[in-house]
């Protein structure tokens, strides 16, 4: 608690009323300190100066005392100081450097032995123990005739040190109270402006509203220019924040618009291939059921062209049929929904191979159908992709003698991919791009029966799952079908 | 078991040759009742209109539905035989040209008996029918009817 207390940054108002104190104290500290040392130096200097005359006139006043040794005369002079308060103590020193006469202020005192001025020198003087002592010569018609001692207290020195003292705290305090209030005044008029600010900031940040603004009159030009920026920027906020809104808007309600014509397309081609499945195939039973009826009832009557004619409109009428279901498989297969779950394409192809050895007896061909194949996907739509891939290979090597049918997983470009390969009849690698588009076929029906949706619907189905199909082969070398059930993003369509 | 009355609703005049031809190409002589839409075939079951001086419970064997029929559909006239008591038994074999996933779910929901596509090959027809007849005239035992049981 103490901590969290202590390590809160202080408010702007606390940091500037501080600064603005430090800096009047501390220039405030600096004037008085540089003026009173200068005053007292000057003082100090104006006390000696002081003490230099007193000593010289009493010099020049105990002359004649001196010189014909007269000590009553000499006392009388130096009694004279009475009138200094400050003068301590006096001495006058014969020309030999014995005291003559002295004069103690309030009784008795030593008197220090003479200190010897150097040679040519008139006066010196020296401070200590927070006394001044001066020495000075006493000169008669160029003859040194003695020597006079002051001892001067310096007690104004030290009250007028006092009295400035005391002055400048009370200047001090005076000017930090000024100082103080100097301060409240403009941290109104600078931090006013900021905190409006903040709140501003505050209001953009945590409740998303771009329409308030800043006021910034009466504010410095600094914060002026700071508000008018941020004002700026938060119209500038605000159109975009609009623009966006609108852009979403308007893209949510073309993705409606879309969904809803999505959704009445895929209704209409529902109820297309209703409508198909119902009503397209019932006129082909007519045709083949009367065209039956013809060839039973009057077949006798009909010459052996017309019988053949009949039997052409019955085989195209099953085409016909064939191929309409076919069409409705591959609606369906758009349509429907897909549900993925681990499928055993293993034993699928096992059970279409069973399926194709029941339809027709061929012995001839051989299966190798690889273990433990398994993929991701909707089982019903596979099983498909698995009929048509392998009923086209059980086809298309229906004219060989013998035909090896082979099922598995391999690898391509580093990628898992399943295979269906065949030895049978093959295509040309030129028509392969045409294989899988609807009613695409690369081999005369009477060749090779088929409608050519099979393939197509093999490859709605894989691209619904997100993979591909593709083909290789030879005319006479048999064909490849690799497919992929999952996705990979980074192939490119070949 | 020539007694037996089949009813036949259908609204294709085609398929009703058609379907009258694969019945005596199989030699089933019973009597062929046709109703060419779905009031029809109500107003005979449940002895209404032109139909009301029949005998209730005199139900034929075995009803042949086509699914899309003017006026009251397939799907409807199956729904009333299924909640009305004196037909609730009644066998309905539902013979129809689709075989879309939503109209088999959809009939089996309503009780169908049994649902058969047209093929287009009429040879294959004239086998179903032949099937259909065997197993529903001469296989099946229907449930008796109420007012006799």
């Amino acid at each position: 608690m103490m901590r969290a207390l202590l390590s809160q940054p202080s408010s702007l108002a606390a940091r500037l009323t501080r600064l603005n104190l430090l800096v009047t104290a501390t220039a405030l500290l600096l004037a008085c300190a540089a003026f009173v040392a200068f005053d007292l130096l000057t003082f100090r200097q104006s006390i000696v100066r002081n003490l230099s005359i007193q000593a010289q006139v009493l010099g020049s006043n105990s002359v004649a005392a001196l010189v014909f040794n007269d000590r009553d005369s000499a006392e009388k002079t130096l009694a004279a100081l009475r009138a200094a308060p400050d003068v301590l103590s006096a001495c006058l020193y014969s020309a030999d450097g014995r005291p003559f006469v002295e004069y103690h202020r309030g009784g008795s005192g030593g008197v220090p032995p003479l200190a010897r001025l150097g040679p040519g020198e008139q006066e010196n003087h020296r401070f200590a123990h927070g006394d001044v002592m001066l020495l000075d010569r006493i000169v008669f018609q160029s003859e040194p005739t003695g020597y006079i001692y002051l001892e001067s207290s310096l007690d104004a020195l030290w009250a007028r040190v006092r009295l400035y003292l005391f002055i400048s705290v009370g200047v001090l305090l005076g000017a930090l109270v000024a100082a103080l209030a100097v301060s409240f005044k403009f941290r109104r008029a600078i931090l006013q402006p900021i905190h409006a600010l903040a709140e501003v900031a505050r209001l953009v940040a945590y409740e998303r509203n771009y329409a308030v603004r800043a006021a910034g009159e009466g504010a410095p030009l600094e914060l002026g220019h700071l508000v008018a920026a941020f004002n700026g920027m938060l119209v500038q906020i605000e159109l975009r924040d609009r623009e966006l809104r609108q852009a979403r808007d308007e893209l949510e309600q073309r993705v409606e618009l879309r969904t809803a014509e999505l959704a009445a397309a895929n209704k209409e081609l529902e109820s297309f291939s209703y409508s198909v499945s119902h009503d397209l195939r019932a006129p082909l039973r007519s045709i083949d059921g009367f065209s039956l009826a013809l060839l039973q009832d009057y077949g006798d009557s009909l010459g052996a062209e017309a019988r053949d004619y009949f039997e052409r409109i019955r085989v195209a009428t099953r085409r016909m049929g064939i191929l309409i279901d076919d069409l409705l498989n591959l609606a369906r297969v758009s349509r429907r929904e897909l549900r993925r779950e681990r499928v055993n394409l293993t034993d699928m192809a096992r059970a279409v191979e069973a399926d194709l050895r029941k339809s027709e007896s061929r012995c001839s061909v051989e299966f190798r159908i690889q273990d433990g194949v398994e993929a991701e996907g909707d089982a019903h739509l596979l099983r498909v992709v698995l009929d048509n891939l392998l009923s086209n290979a059980w086809k298309y090597t229906s004219k060989h003698p013998t035909a090896r049918i082979e099922f598995g997983q391999t690898s391509s470009n580093g990628h898992s991919v399943f295979f269906v390969k065949d030895d049978g009849a093959g295509f040309d690698p030129v028509y392969a791009g045409k294989l899988f588009g609807a009613f695409q076929r690369l081999h005369g029906s009477s060749e090779f029966p088929g409608t050519g949706v099979g393939l197509a619907t093999v490859q709605r189905i894989l691209h619904r799952h997100g993979g591909r199909i593709w083909a290789e082969s030879a005319v006479e070398k048999g064909a490849t079908f690799y497919f992929t059930v999952q996705g990979e993003a980074q192939w490119t369509t070949r | 078991m020539d007694d037996q009355v089949i009813l036949l609703v259908e609204d294709n005049p085609d398929d009703e040759a058609l379907t009258l031809r694969a019945l005596k190409k199989n030699q089933i002589m019973n009597e062929v009742v046709v109703a060419h839409d779905g009031v029809e075939a109500l107003d005979y079951l449940l002895c209404r209109g032109p139909h009301s001086r029949r005998d209730p419970s005199e139900l034929p064997q075995v009803v042949l539905l086509d699914l899309k029929l003017p006026k009251v559909d397939g799907f409807e006239v199956l729904r009333r035989i299924r909640a009305n008591p004196q037909t609730r038994y009644l066998p309905v074999v539902i013979l129809t040209t689709s075989n879309e996933e939503q109209d088999r779910i959809k009939g089996y929901d309503l009780g169908a008996n049994s649902y058969v596509r047209k093929p287009v090959e009429f040879g294959e027809f004239v086998d179903a029918v032949r099937q259909l007849g065997l197993y529903w005239l001469l296989l099946n035992q229907n449930a008796p009817h109420p007012r006799s049981a």
